[in-house]
């Protein structure tokens, strides 16, 4: 088992044609991923071969399910055509679609979540991202950028705002490997949360144990450790990154700006430890406090 | 700052004076005298409390003025430099009030503060007397038209004889806050003048650096470049995402949350190593290549404190041989001219044949160490030697 994404999932390619997009679906190609198509409106009726397999593009999302029979679609698109492109595949009725694009202007993110909220989301549209590594369920699919030689199958559910943090964590616990590991990314808006990652894999059977990677900045680590105290019975394990991180700077990821108290990731491991996480302060560290809950299950 | 703040009202039809931006103490004066009667000198930088700091005086005379801004200009407000002060013509507001939009990262949407009780005093109010500081959600979706305006102002309790102005206010408000992508639109104080005319009196505007990327040149010139720092404005030129901080170890990193990782265990790590710090925060991104690399170099060895650099990288877009060859790169492009170790950490897409060009490469300088903990120790050993 697994959450969100299985080897069931067949998944297209918005954006397929260009820099980003045909690498990464090569790459998608190249661990196992069932990738049945790409769509640009302009190459429409063309055929792409990447890793040695033929792949259709469609003009749009909904031709592209409609031929395909996809539930899935990854987005490589610029930042000034993202909204737009989500928009459609909403409409189209997706059932994942997985936002790998950064510096999507934060409004335009604003107003997809908006429209996923409301009755034109008649599909019940999940959207991971954007500015995010996407989704990885070893053995069975990727969608998304994660080098899918890091780590195999397992009994941990890794949830993280951080795409290299992701890598660094499925590394250091690559004995164990993941059922699922997802990068919701580090925007001031995203589509799914630290909080939904937590549900799907509380009631994921497979998974035994979670690692959650936070970073300073928004209380987004502060609302799970509330959640996690009402509704997570399996062992989860924190890391937060930024502790020396001086207040009032950003660093990268637009969320990761610190300003007065809250959002520190001091008051981030504190939320968490109150109930009953355990924290590392090194991402080496949380991965040991990971290897003493599994020897114990 | 509040002038441009003020720019970017007037250009939506908030009610608002501009007044007259200068950059000496007589050309204040000389603003002082073309607005006639009495003015207000205020402090121009991006900080709150500035009048606390004493950064903004009324000046009955033109005489005043040019004294209040040969004070004013070049103090320190919160560690920034004075280079500006705006005149404005005294306008004592009877009532003062305060409005913000802004964006509701938690709610994932907008969110309009309005209160009536106030104005400079907001975070008081908000303090002692929650109830008067209304806080309004805005769906994205449908943002604000005005009806929604004018029951923001009714709930807002805008008075009767400003009603009217309150709700055109609020929508080009809107306005800003949407068309210039901004992630918080501020007046305060939201002012309430004789003859009931509402006006913007002080205000701030966050601007989202990805919209104004994608969609808002004109927003580059709202950029203060003398306020930044050497390298850091150095960095931006090169389209690096650098900041700089107060240590000894420079730090080069792939994806904002491992190089804030990085930041946290060098700081570890130098606990045991005289105290030495991370001394900046550089993100080379996913697909750095060789180039960008060796940029991200050049900055930090030109960083007087740097006294060790670790470079660290989990390659997932970025291949690890491309980062070698940047290394390698810089190295040749600098000569003798490079002096600081490099303690490498590489992992992750093409990590051996990364590993195998610093290894033919045999520089003297380079160290490289197979984990992110063991580089760190090792970069902050180097520092403190």
């Amino acid at each position: 088992m697994s959450i969100y994404l299985n080897k069931d999932s067949k998944i297209i390619v918005q954006g397929i044609t260009g820099g980003m997009g045909s690498k990464h679906t090569t790459l998608m190609l190249e661990s196992g991923a069932d990738i049945v198509g790409g769509v640009n409106a302009r190459k429409a009726g063309t055929t792409v071969t990447l890793a040695g397999k033929d792949l259709p593009v469609f003009g749009t999302v909904k031709e592209a399910m409609e031929a395909t029979g996809a539930n899935v679609s990854v987005l490589f698109v610029p930042p000034a055509f993202t909204k737009a492109a989500a928009i459609e595949a909403v409409d189209a009725g997706i059932g994942l679609m997985v936002v790998i694009t950064e510096g999507v202007p934060v409004q335009d993110t604003a107003e997809v979540w908006s429209y996923l909220q409301s009755e034109a989301n008649h599909a019940g549209t999940r959207m991971i991202g954007p500015n995010c590594p996407g989704i990885i369920t070893p053995g069975e699919s990727l969608a998304g950028i994660t080098p899918h030689t890091i780590a195999g199958k397992g009994p941990i559910g890794l949830v993280s705002k951080s795409g290299t943090l992701t890598y660094q964590m499925m590394y250091e616990l690559r004995d164990f490997g993941f059922t699922t590991a997802i990068g919701i990314g580090g925007d001031p808006i995203i589509g799914t949360t630290h909080i939904d990652a937590l549900e799907a894999f509380e009631n994921d059977p497979d998974t035994k144990a979670i690692v959650m990677i936070g970073e300073i900045g928004g209380d987004a680590e502060e609302r799970a450790a509330a959640y996690i105290k009402e509704h997570v019975t399996k062992p989860v394990v924190g890391y937060v990154a930024g502790f020396t991180a001086p207040e009032g700077k950003t660093m990268g990821h637009a969320g990761a700006i610190v300003s007065g108290s809250a959002g520190t990731a001091q008051a981030k491991k504190e939320a968490l430890e109150a109930v009953g996480v355990k924290v590392g302060k090194t991402p080496s560290e949380t991965a040991a406090l990971m290897r003493e809950i599994m020897q114990g299950l | 700052m509040e002038y441009q703040a003020k720019e970017l009202f007037a250009k939506h039809g908030v009610a608002t004076t501009l007044g007259v931006v200068v950059t000496t103490a007589d050309e204040a004066k000389a603003a002082a005298e073309q607005l006639g009667g009495v003015t207000v000198i205020k402090a121009q930088v991006k900080a709150g409390g500035r009048g606390k700091a004493g950064g903004v005086k009324i000046a009955k005379t033109a005489d005043d003025a040019f004294e209040h801004a040969s004070n004013i200009l070049g103090m320190e407000i919160k560690g920034l430099t004075v280079n500006r002060v705006l005149v404005t013509p005294a306008t004592p507001p009877e009532e003062e009030y305060y409005f913000s939009f802004l964006l509701d990262r938690a709610n994932r949407q907008y969110l309009c503060i309005a209160s009536v009780e106030g104005g400079v005093e907001i975070e008081e109010v908000a303090k002692t007397n929650p109830d008067a500081v209304k806080q309004i959600p805005v769906d994205p979706g449908t943002g604000v038209d005005e009806a929604k305006a004018r029951a923001i102002a009714t709930e807002a309790k805008f008075p009767e004889p400003v009603f009217e102005q309150a709700v055109a206010m609020i929508q080009s408000l809107y306005k800003v806050f949407v068309e210039e992508d901004a992630t918080l639109v501020e007046v305060n104080p939201l002012a309430r003048l004789a003859g009931d005319r509402l006006e913007a009196l002080d205000g701030k505007v966050s601007l989202d650096e990805n919209a104004s990327e994608v969609r808002h040149p004109e927003h580059e010139e709202f950029e203060i470049r003398e306020e930044a720092d050497p390298l850091e404005a150095k960095a931006k030129d090169l389209g690096l995402n650098y900041v700089k901080l107060d240590g000894q170890v420079g730090i080069i990193g792939n994806g904002a949350g491992l190089v804030m990782s990085t930041l946290d265990v060098v700081a570890y790590a130098g606990e045991n190593h005289g105290g030495v710090k991370p001394a900046n925060f550089l993100d080379i991104g996913g697909g750095a290549n060789a180039q960008v690399m060796a940029n991200g170099l050049d900055v930090i060895l030109n960083d007087p404190q740097v006294k060790s650099v670790f470079v660290n990288v989990f390659g997932g877009i970025t291949a690890c041989d491309e980062v070698a060859n940047g290394i390698k790169g810089a190295l040749e492009l600098l000569g003798d001219a490079a002096t600081k170790p490099l303690v490498v950490r590489l992992d992750g897409n093409n990590v051996d044949q990364g590993r195998a060009i610093l290894a033919e490469l045999n520089h003297p300088l380079v160290t490289v160490v197979d984990t992110m903990d063991g580089a760190a120790d090792k970069a902050a050993e180097l520092a403190n030697a």
